[in-house]
């Protein structure tokens, strides 16, 4: 195994650079180093001007998400010797506005999740005393796997109509919907219809697939918004056969 | 752009996020601010694993969470405290699973519990074994309800404002464009977490600095207890990645290089194919942090590339159990070790990973300093004593941030906006930021190799076992580092996310908590929990049954002081485990 | 488009990427995507292929003039293509059938495989019966 391996890194500072620019690094190539160790070897020892997020490096905060060698990855969980000899090229996460060398900015995912309340809607709460309500494995597989969601932004930086379409609603917001309905204990279905039935919602999903190929919690978004396609318009159907049932 | 706020919460993680829902329904009317230096969801809540222990089972009862728990706690736990605790700990964890928290269940739909280290009965409860991830999302998610909290997301907290002697609000950072300002308010609460990454090897994140411990220190608020540091029995080497307790509660053993389960040796009981609560595995975390290196000045550990460790074998539970209870352990070894629990050993060494010590406040949150609150890991309140038991960390964010929400409330309901004076130490602080670190450039020192010196000198002084003499070389290697800091000059001048900013901002922190630290463990000249020293072996109850309190002198000094702990019905008595 | 750095304190410009034209050629699975979503074409012409081919059946002379038409060696290929497009169009949307439809059976979640099997096996039924009714007649 060779001892060092090249990094090509995204620079992108607003006051000097009129857009991004790549930067050549060499970095020591270890059995167990991933890319982030890689990227804080840099900040560390060559060149502390070099911007971005990482906190847990385990995989579950969502934050160290770039695209690696044209992939959107988790740095976190994306092993050097993977990508050896190299050059391994890291950029910021594609589709999202870029702020600063590979740290890009997410405001509007943090806008668009409220819009699919994405909370327990209930019209009768229990009082605490009368204890939990009951829900068994089976009614709780039915929504695991869309709790899984980490908000690590690698499904939006995936999707192509996320790419062509900034106001599509998106795959995690969509996913995270879709465990609130699929929640025996949640009765807001009807409250969400409206935000994931709009033109932006999920009918904007052509379903690429992207989204749940890199999806590094085996979330399934695209699933997710298949299925609530199939349930959306059966809905419509039946509101349309039968009016009187919508009130 | 920032605006006058009733509440402003430092640190958008489990007690933060609790704490800013406790205010919005007790008191809708009053305007709450979230500023965290990280998006919430990044929050290092989300990496706990195993689980938050409540009484709900028939055969268990308050009591015996609360024996469990102070015992565990060497009787250094303020038990008023605790009684609290264990009483609203069930409460917190069923309301969080009426806002959706997917915890796991029973074949019949009921709340499902496990065992735990340290405690006598089944009842911490899990959602698999991402609790942290699960509670985290759901409170987050919630707080989305409520109109009344605003958040300042990648907005970095620098200093708290004090006016009037009572805190006023915080100046800090917007990361995106490195605007400055000052956020007034009546109150604040820090949540803002421990310190593990003042140790060069711990289970938490990078952001994990002590900043509330030093914004409090600085603003004239004791430290409480900061000699125990936990170190969790389990961590990868090298990593430092957790695997979690609940590995060892479902029935996972520790094995030395001869594959002997060598906790027997240390008064930990008798091994049993199955796990016993309260020995062996299930022991607390501190001995069985202190057993490794005991086993390790024997000889008997293994070594590897990255230092001594030992083996947690997982074989024996076989697959399935692996693969419901244990998704994410797998998940992590296969990851980080290539190693796949079913037919493989785990390595694993004694991390830190959590800090019984922080801001001193009483048992609704206050700090001595009127407006200042603090609730979750940056609080000392104390309930976890001298040494944690896992699983009681989780609940403790829902009610003491809860606490803290509601006192907070009720004490901002009650005061007038804060005056000019504030706005204008923002001013202050944002020229001594540019001038200091910002714009100069005649520094010698690097943010970098400082932080190493000093996680050097940390875990060989402070570590796992203490000594008079290397505390004291710790405390002035400490010192002259700190003279170091003012040296430091930055690559970095960009305004626009400048994370080597805020690495030496976090940097100048952490020096304020290790000087804590390792003044507080020269003082206490005792052995209790956590704190082990090897020149001071037992427990004296009738010198240190008491909590250490640090101040900062003007100068930066710190001066130590006791406290007495409360004791209500449990008289201070030897702790057994595996007996 | 080549700017000058744009930076006004406080605001730092955001660096927006665009998309290209031809995104979807860059990366085999988009490639493989568009693909897809152009059988429906093809399908368009199969379904005026078949409506014209009814109009012949109604007409003197006409099918005889149509079957001559469909012999061009043009119409051939178009028609090979298509068919080649719609067995395309047929196998991706069996496949990913089950994405959309979630079944249980007594509790427990049926596997995707067989939702998709189960279309491709109502394909060959409905294949049969055709067969029967075209050839057994």
């Amino acid at each position: 195994m060779p001892e060092t391996v090249t990094l090509q890194v995204t620079r992108y500072r607003p006051e000097i650079d009129a857009e991004p620019v790549f930067q050549e690094y060499q970095v020591p190539l270890h059995a167990d180093w991933v890319v982030l160790d890689a990227l804080n070897y840099i900040k560390d020892n060559v060149d502390g001007t070099l911007s971005y997020r990482w906190s847990c490096r385990m995989g579950i905060c969502g934050s160290c998400g770039m695209t690696v060698n044209g992939e959107p990855k988790l740095t976190c969980a994306t092993f050097l010797v993977d990508s050896a000899p190299g050059p391994i090229r890291v950029e910021p996460l594609g589709n999202f506005p870029v702020l600063r060398d590979l740290v890009i900015e997410m405001g509007d995912f943090m806008r668009k999740l409220p819009r699919v309340k994405p909370w327990i809607v209930r019209t009768d709460e229990k009082p605490l005393a009368e204890g939990e309500y009951r829900q068994t494995p089976e009614q709780m597989d039915e929504y695991k796997q869309f709790s899984m969601c980490i908000n690590c932004m690698l499904c939006y930086a995936a999707c192509p109509v996320y790419g062509l379409e900034p106001e599509f609603l998106g795959p995690a917001a969509i996913a995270l919907a879709q465990r609130y309905n699929l929640d025996s204990r949640d009765g807001g279905a009807k409250e969400r219809r409206e935000v994931l039935s709009a033109h932006d919602g999920i009918w904007g999903c052509t379903f690429v697939g992207e989204c749940t190929r890199v999806c590094p919690k085996n979330v399934d978004p695209a699933g997710a918004i298949q299925r609530y396609k199939l349930t959306a318009a059966l809905e419509e159907l039946k509101g349309f056969l039968m009016p009187w049932r919508a009130r | 752009m920032t605006r006058a706020h009733d509440v402003l919460l430092v640190g958008g993680g489990g007690a933060g996020l609790r704490a800013a829902i406790a205010i919005a329904e007790s008191n809708p009317r009053l305007d709450i601010a979230v500023v965290s230096k990280v998006y919430p969801m990044r929050s290092h809540t989300v990496s706990a694993e195993g689980g938050a222990a409540g009484v709900i089972g028939r055969d268990d009862s308050l009591d015996e969470h609360a024996y469990d728990t102070i015992s565990g706690g060497d009787w250094l736990s303020d038990q008023d405290a605790v009684e609290a605790f264990v009483k609203e700990a069930p409460e917190e964890l069923l309301r969080l699973e009426h806002w959706g928290c997917p915890w796991s269940r029973e074949r019949d739909g009921r709340i499902a519990v496990r065992a735990f280290g340290g405690m006598k009965k089944m009842r911490t409860w899990y959602a698999a074994d991402k609790t942290g991830f699960h509670m985290l999302h759901t409170l987050f998610q919630t707080t989305l309800k409520y109109a009344s909290i605003a958040r300042y997301d990648e907005w970095f907290v620098t200093k708290l404002l004090v006016d009037d002697g009572r805190v006023q609000g915080a100046v800090a950072i917007e990361l995106m464009s490195g605007r400055i300002e000052a956020i007034p308010a009546k109150a604040v609460i820090l949540c803002t977490g421990g310190c593990g990454r003042v140790f060069p090897f711990t289970t938490n994140a990078n952001i994990k600095n002590g900043d509330g411990m030093a914004l409090a220190f600085r603003a004239g608020a004791p430290l409480k207890d900061m000699e125990f540091v936990q170190y969790h029995p389990t961590g990868l080497p090298f990593t430092g990645i957790l695997i979690t307790e609940a590995a060892r509660s479902e029935g996972g053993y520790l094995l030395n290089k001869d594959g002997y389960r060598y906790l027997q040796d240390y008064d930990l009981g008798k091994p049993e194919p199955r796990p016993v609560l309260r020995s062996m595995e299930l022991g607390p975390r501190d001995r069985l942090s202190q057993a490794f290196v005991k086993e390790q000045e024997k000889g008997r550990t293994l070594e590897g590339p990255y230092g001594p460790y030992v083996n947690l074998d997982l074989r024996h539970l076989g697959e399935k159990v692996i693969n419901t209870k244990l998704p994410f352990v797998r998940e992590l070894s296969l990851k980080y070790q290539n190693i796949d629990p079913v037919k493989e050993m785990i390595p694993v060494r004694p991390v830190v990973h959590y800090m019984m010590g922080g801001v001193h406040t009483d048992l609704n949150g206050a700090t001595p300093l009127p407006g200042l609150y603090a609730a979750g890991e940056v609080a000392c309140v104390s309930i976890n004593g001298s040494n944690r038991l896992g699983s009681n960390s989780l609940p403790e964010l829902l009610v003491f941030g809860a606490r803290a929400g509601r006192a907070a409330a009720d004490y901002a309901s009650r005061q007038k906006d804060p005056g000019p004076a504030v706005l204008l130490q923002g001013v202050d602080e944002k020229r001594r930021l540019e001038h200091e670190l910002l714009h100069r450039t005649d520094g010698r020192e690097r943010v970098a190799p400082l932080r190493t010196e000093m996680q050097k000198t940390m875990e060989a002084s402070a570590g796992i076992y203490r000594s008079g003499p290397a505390l004291a070389q710790a405390t002035d290697k400490l010192r002259q580092l700190r003279e170091r800091l003012r040296a430091v000059a930055l690559a970095d001048h960009s305004r626009t996310f400048n994370t080597e900013l805020t690495a030496a901002l976090e940097l100048s922190f952490m020096f304020d908590v290790a000087e804590a630290i390792a003044h507080s463990a020269l003082n206490r000249q005792e052995s209790r929990g956590a704190h082990q020293r090897t020149d001071f072996p037992a427990r004296d109850d009738a010198r240190f049954l008491a909590h250490s309190l640090v101040h900062r002198g003007a100068d930066g000094s710190c001066r130590v002081e006791y406290l007495p702990v409360t004791i209500t019905r449990w008289p201070p008595g030897e702790r057994v485990y595996g007996r | 488009m080549k700017d000058k750095p744009v930076y006004s304190e406080f605001h730092p410009r955001w660096y927006r990427p665009r998309m290209s034209t031809y995104w979807w050629v860059k990366r085999w699975s988009h490639l493989a995507f568009i693909l897809r979503e152009l059988s429906s074409l093809f399908i368009v012409w199969l379904v005026v292929y078949l409506l014209l081919m009814v109009r012949a059946v109604f007409g003197t002379n006409r099918y005889q003039e149509f079957l001559e038409w469909s012999a061009k060696p043009v119409i051939l290929v178009v028609n090979f293509v298509s068919l080649a497009f719609v067995l395309f169009h047929a196998i991706t949307w069996f496949n990913l059938a089950p994405k959309a439809m979630v079944v249980r059976l007594g509790g427990k979640r049926v596997p995707a495989s067989w939702i998709a099997a189960s279309n491709y096996l109502a394909w060959a039924v409905v294949s049969a019966l055709i067969a029967v009714l075209l050839l057994g007649a």
